[in-house]
């Protein structure tokens, strides 16, 4: 079997995705990794290590300025060369973003939101958290080649000490493919612990009572050297950002320690975090679903328990 | 500027989802707009406010979809189109995309709305097929945008702030819940939906045939539970209990 692995270049760094997906891809056939954009040819050793056999490469700047397009005909042309039996994709905006464009160039379907692969029957079969993350699909592919996307966090990147054969991918981005142009980049959040990577996650819901409130989160994560992250609800309703969402339409995280202050635990949310290690729930609702999956719950009122809380922290760090 | 809005009716987020003995998703409960698309017809209806122009909108689904049509247009879009096919039952999104693709490029319109990803299926593959089959260029996770002459500059929601993309129309858009808080449809407003047109198409008028479908679903299982812990109340120990879990799980 013949499995790409798309690698997502951030302007110059390899994503910790690819990564996780070669760990899986590995196991089920020959791969090779397509890396794109500024870092490439650096990112290859890498990819080489974790088991990639081939790495094609391209570091045309138009890969990291422009959105979709260019990738989209890149893997289109490698396509032309070669089709693969599966192609592996993070699921996240980016990647999306061009799988979407290439499944529809290529007239294939696709699965998303996976949290596994495994090979069956000559061809392939994703686990995908189906009816509000309550049930886990098996879903087969039924096209080839099968293009999966699956989210971040499935799988736990290792080396295998490999080295890759690198490739020149030969492509010519035209100005027809260059109508994104992404301009300028604002970081917002710089100096913060990323939500993705913290070993603690603070997240809140409706029983914080309001956006005036999650500052107190702030403050227990502060002490804690921890993230805050949020449900879908308090997204919608504009409280906080969506890169702080938790959950199957948001992030998927697993700390150490997660504590979901004020959030029932709908299936929506709870598909992002109950991977965590250790799970404490406050909550004024003492029936609410989270209490039944957390390692601790307390019942009672977050805007009082959380200061409380945190100022125990910093005592006890002093 | 004429802007299409794509709309889709999706289960009362309120309510439990119900699974149909072929193991898709119920549609019997759809009762509501999909939260994500009111805010993306609140967005259309702004651009159409500053700088004139058409609303139109676009959904795939059974009949009763008119339902998600109308509450929009109730907000103020100008009419609507409904692509219903009993071929289209358990559409994946390829064929969803090519079904609106056929209707949306029908109309030309310069800008098209999307949600970034609906409330039930939560994939969010749709727009990026569908933007490849129109031909145009897509931005998703957009929460701002600004209209300069037949330019569009917009914000692009990434995991650590956002991009700034600028991109000429006809283009695609994906929004997120920051592009605006939707408005309440005014009782003026749902006695006008009442007499907006929603032109029905099925397969056959759009060209299009169904194929084989992507995905085949060969079971379900149980999600994996956790098993619970404890539950205690807010009292005098409560907080010492909560640092002894930190402790342990070290990172006090």
């Amino acid at each position: 079997m013949k499995i790409w692995v798309v690698a997502e270049m951030h302007q110059g760094t390899l994503a910790p995705t690819a990564l996780e997906l070669l760990a899986r891809a590995r196991e089920l056939g020959d791969v090779e990794a397509i890396a794109l954009g500024g870092g490439a040819k650096a990112a290859a050793a890498t990819l080489g290590k974790h088991g990639a056999k081939v790495v094609h490469v391209n570091e045309d700047a138009a890969f990291d300025d422009f959105i979709a397009e260019p990738a989209t005909d890149a893997l289109a042309e490698l396509y032309k060369q070669g089709a693969p039996d599966l192609m592996l994709f993070g699921f996240t905006p980016d990647s999306r973003d061009v799988a979407g464009r290439l499944a529809a160039r290529l007239e294939v379907g696709l699965i998303s939101n996976a949290a596994d692969v495994a090979a069956k029957d000559g061809g392939f079969v994703a686990k995908v958290p189906y009816f509000g993350g309550a049930k886990i699909a098996s879903m087969k592919a039924n096209q080839k080649p099968a293009i999966i996307l699956v989210r971040p966090k499935s799988f736990e990147a290792s080396e295998v000490g490999g080295t890759a054969e690198i490739k020149d991918l030969a492509v010519t981005i035209d100005a027809g493919s260059k109508r994104s142009h992404i301009v300028e980049r604002v970081v917002e959040a710089s100096e913060k612990v990323k939500l993705e990577d913290a070993r603690v996650v603070i997240s809140g819901g409706r029983g914080m009572g309001g956006p005036d409130n999650f500052p107190l989160l702030e403050d227990l994560a502060g002490a804690l050297g921890g993230a805050v992250g949020a449900s879908r609800a308090v997204v919608d309703a504009g409280w906080v950002p969506y890169s702080m969402q938790v959950g199957q339409t948001g992030k998927s995280v697993r700390p150490g320690v997660y504590i979901a202050v004020g959030i029932s635990g709908a299936m929506q949310h709870t598909v992002g975090m109950k991977a965590s290690k250790v799970i404490i729930a406050i909550n004024k609702d003492a029936e609410a679903p989270i209490m039944k999956m957390a390692d601790l719950g307390v019942v009672g009122d977050a805007l009082k328990i959380v200061p409380a809380l945190t100022a125990a922290v910093k005592a006890k760090k002093r | 500027m004429k802007i299409v809005v794509t709309v889709k009716q999706v289960p009362d987020p309120n309510s439990n989802l119900t699974l149909e003995a072929d193991n898709t998703l119920s549609r019997e409960k759809e009762v509501v707009l999909d939260p994500g698309d009111e805010c993306g017809v609140e967005e259309a209806l702004q651009l159409k406010e500053a700088h004139g122009g058409e609303v139109i909108l676009v959904s795939m689904g059974p009949e009763r979809a008119k339902d998600a049509i109308r509450k929009g247009l109730s907000m103020g879009a100008d009419r609507g189109i409904l692509i219903t096919d009993p071929q289209l039952a358990g559409a994946d999104a390829l064929l969803t995309a090519r079904a609106l693709a056929a209707a949306i490029k029908a109309e030309g319109p310069d800008l098209v709305i999307c949600g970034t990803e609906s409330y039930d299926g939560s994939t969010g593959m749709v727009p990026p097929m569908l933007a490849e089959l129109l031909g145009a260029p897509q931005v998703s996770f957009a929460k701002k945008v600004e209209v300069d002459g037949s330019n569009l500059k917009v914000h692009r929601q990434t995991a650590d702030g956002y991009q700034v993309v600028e991109v000429a129309t006809p283009a695609l858009i994906t929004v997120t819940a920051a592009i605006a808080e939707p408005r309440y449809a005014s009782l003026k407003g749902i006695m006008a939906a009442r007499s907006k047109e929603i032109k029905q198409l099925a397969l056959g008028d759009l060209g299009i045939e169904r194929g084989e479908a992507a995905e085949t679903i060969e079971g379900l299982a149980e999600a994996e539970t956790r098993k619970s812990g404890v539950v205690i109340e807010f009292d005098g120990t409560a907080i010492d209990r909560i640092m002894a879990v930190l402790a342990e799980a070290k990172v006090i």
